[in-house]
């Protein structure tokens, strides 16, 4: 398993590389001046010196390669360059949108798995009977509702209506105190923050303002991890051992629950890593519509600016923790699973 | 299993029944669009008729039944010939992404070695950079439009079927009647076709139909954050882009414009269900292990 993982890390670099050559291509698709447009702020940049001047100064007409080689030079050194969109170094503007994205994402990680899993376990001791059905075309009913339409509704019904659940990510008093002096942001997860502080009114209200952008990716993925419990449980509930404890005289519950479920989660282990990319591609439309200030948000509003140093960046980031996610998702699997071995 | 026994079972099972009878209905209403809601320019049927300049969305009537959006665009008659769209952008995103997908996966599966070592790492490099993103960045780049939005899915949709592919020839590679018709002297391609391809089909379809669905949402999201369809054609996604300003009503009263949303949305979520049903169920049959 040793060679495994380390064969594994040093193909990393490779595969990060070829992602960014990847992105690096898909921009270069577009001419000099275009890109020339990601430096232009403000119009009278233009007025006082020629344009080709400004390409040449850049460096836009270079061959490929060497516009490349400034870039992952300057990485390598650990600048990522400036991004243009949010008007900050690629580096800072990360890490100052991260916190809400790990704060949302860590919130909905919780729902998400064990509402799939509790989902699924249903079904499967339900198998084939009006339950299982029920539970199964719900869960796909929610696969196939688009997350911007469930999002607005949610919007429309919960703040609009009701006014319960605002979007962004704090009431602008609440944000006011945060950023008052008298606040420490140890970790600007406002949840924990305001744990820290000892302001449970803060922690209200981030909270309040989780639950919508929480339901909404929930739904989502509910029906993935279901399908994936529900097989796995269908295959272990036939298993002899199972029917060995049946016959003993165990009772049901204690067949499900301690017998079977703890090996049907094996599978739900490597689907729970692989959902974490996907999770993010729904975080950029939940961001986008509960506004808020999230790398998804940021990536979205990046790409349609073209604002690349931020995209490369993004993309950096983004296939480094995929790599290691699935990285940790294969050891895990072979730790909980003894007879799969790595190789 | 023989494909009349699964096609049986799909008709039998009412999961997938459902989805069926869904699928032949949004077929019906793309077919006959041009009855149902007849353009108003023949020449330009894509183009959503405007019911005056208005800016704000007008409830349902007599003239509208579903209303009208932000700009009086007509909602039914962009419902009805944005299933056409859904049906074009479903159909030829995946199946060009899985034609790609068999041809990767297959001869990386059937040849291995150093050519399935760099093709995988190819498809890995493809699969780190998230979905959406990737998207996004290549029909900005392209520029807007429904043609760059199906180049841009195909160009980062292929990769999940490769890897199936990949794997079913692998495991049929080994199996005896492949064996034996190499040894018979088959030639390579008759083998991949004849053997191999036709013997992992099932699988393939599943995840197309799985796909159907997600494609299309993925394509109404794109037009959705406005780098898809252009202006006042008709596509789902752009619908509920007009409802974007509207989904706090105004006058006390929230949910005022209701139908700018849940009209278009429904059309969506009906059509990426049936896919979804079918795939669903068509899974289930063909698991030999839920059997």
């Amino acid at each position: 398993m040793i060679s495994y993982i380390v064969r594994r890390i040093l193909i990393l670099p490779i595969i990060l590389i070829g992602v960014t050559l990847l992105v690096f291509s898909m921009i270069m698709m577009l001419g000099p001046y275009q890109r020339l447009s990601t430096y232009i702020t403000d119009p009278s940049q233009l007025k006082s010196v020629d344009v080709d001047v400004l390409v040449a100064r850049h460096g836009l007409n270079d061959p490929w390669y060497q516009q490349y080689g400034r870039w992952i030079s300057g990485v390598a050194r650990g600048d990522l360059g400036w991004s243009e969109s949010a008007g900050d170094p690629v580096a800072e503007a990360f890490l100052s949108r991260f916190p809400a994205t790990a704060e949302l994402g860590l919130f909905a990680l919780l729902p998400v798995v064990l509402g799939g899993i509790i989902l699924g376990v249903f079904a499967s001791v339900h198998h084939n009977d009006f339950w299982d059905h029920v539970s199964r075309v719900l869960a796909i009913i929610g696969w196939s509702v688009p997350t911007f339409v469930f999002g607005l509704v949610m919007l429309m019904i919960f703040y609009g209506h009701l006014g319960w659940f605002p979007p962004s990510r704090l009431d602008s008093w609440a944000a006011d105190i945060v950023n008052s002096s008298g606040f420490i942001n140890y970790t600007n997860f406002f949840v924990l923050d305001g744990l820290l502080n000892g302001n449970l009114a803060i922690v209200g209200n981030a909270i309040r303002h989780l639950i919508a952008p929480v339901i909404t990716i929930s739904i989502l993925w509910w029906a993935f991890i279901m399908r994936i419990t529900r097989s796995s449980m269908l295959e272990i509930l036939r298993k002899d051992y199972i029917r060995t404890a049946r016959a003993k005289g165990v009772t049901e519950n204690i067949v499900v629950y301690k017998h079977a479920v703890r090996n049907a989660l094996i599978p739900v282990v490597t689907v729970a890593g692989r959902m974490v990319l996907g999770l993010l591609g729904g975080l950029v439309i939940v961001e986008t519509i509960f506004n808020i200030e999230g790398l998804g948000q940021f990536m979205a509003h990046a790409a349609q600016q073209l604002d690349y140093p931020a995209v490369l960046g993004g993309t950096l980031y983004f296939g480094f923790l995929l790599i290691l996610i699935n990285l940790c998702v294969d050891v895990s699997y072979a730790v909980i699973d003894p007879r799969i071995r790595l190789e | 299993m023989e494909w009349q026994e699964v096609a049986l079972r799909l008709f039998k099972n009412k999961i997938s029944l459902v989805g069926l009878i869904l699928v032949i209905s949004f077929g019906l209403i793309a077919i006959f669009a041009p009855w149902i809601a007849p353009p108003a320019d023949p020449s330009e049927p894509y183009m959503v008729p405007r019911a005056g300049w208005g800016f704000e969305p007008k409830p349902p009537s007599a003239e509208h039944i579903f209303g009208t959006a932000e700009g009086q665009y007509d909602i039914f008659y962009g419902i009805i010939w944005g299933t056409r769209t859904a049906f074009r952008i479903g159909f030829i995103i995946v199946g060009v992404s899985t034609l790609i997908g068999i041809l990767i996966g297959t001869l990386a599966g059937y040849y291995g070695g150093w050519f399935d070592e760099i093709v995988m790492r190819i498809t890995d490099i493809f699969m780190a950079i998230p979905f959406l993103i990737a998207a996004i960045v290549l029909t900005t780049i392209l520029g807007q439009g429904l043609r760059n939005v199906m180049i841009a899915l195909i160009t980062f949709g292929w990769m999940n079927t490769a890897r199936l592919m990949r794997s079913q020839v692998l495991s049929v590679k080994e199996e005896e009647f492949v064996i034996a018709a190499d040894a018979l002297g088959a030639g390579d391609v008759r083998i991949i076709f004849k053997h191999v391809i036709l013997n992992t089909i099932f699988p393939l379809v599943i995840e197309a139909s799985m796909r159907m669905g997600s494609m299309v949402i993925t394509a109404s999201t794109l037009s959705f954050l406005g780098i898809g369809a252009p202006e006042g054609y008709a596509d789902w996604g752009q619908m509920i882009s007009f409802a974007r300003n509207w989904i706090l009503g105004g006058q006390g009263n929230a949910i005022r414009y209701w139908f700018t949303v849940v009209i278009p949305g429904t059309a969506i979520t009906l059509f990426c269900l049936s896919w979804n049903l079918i795939g669903d169920a068509f899974r289930d049959i063909l698991d030999p292990k839920l059997q």
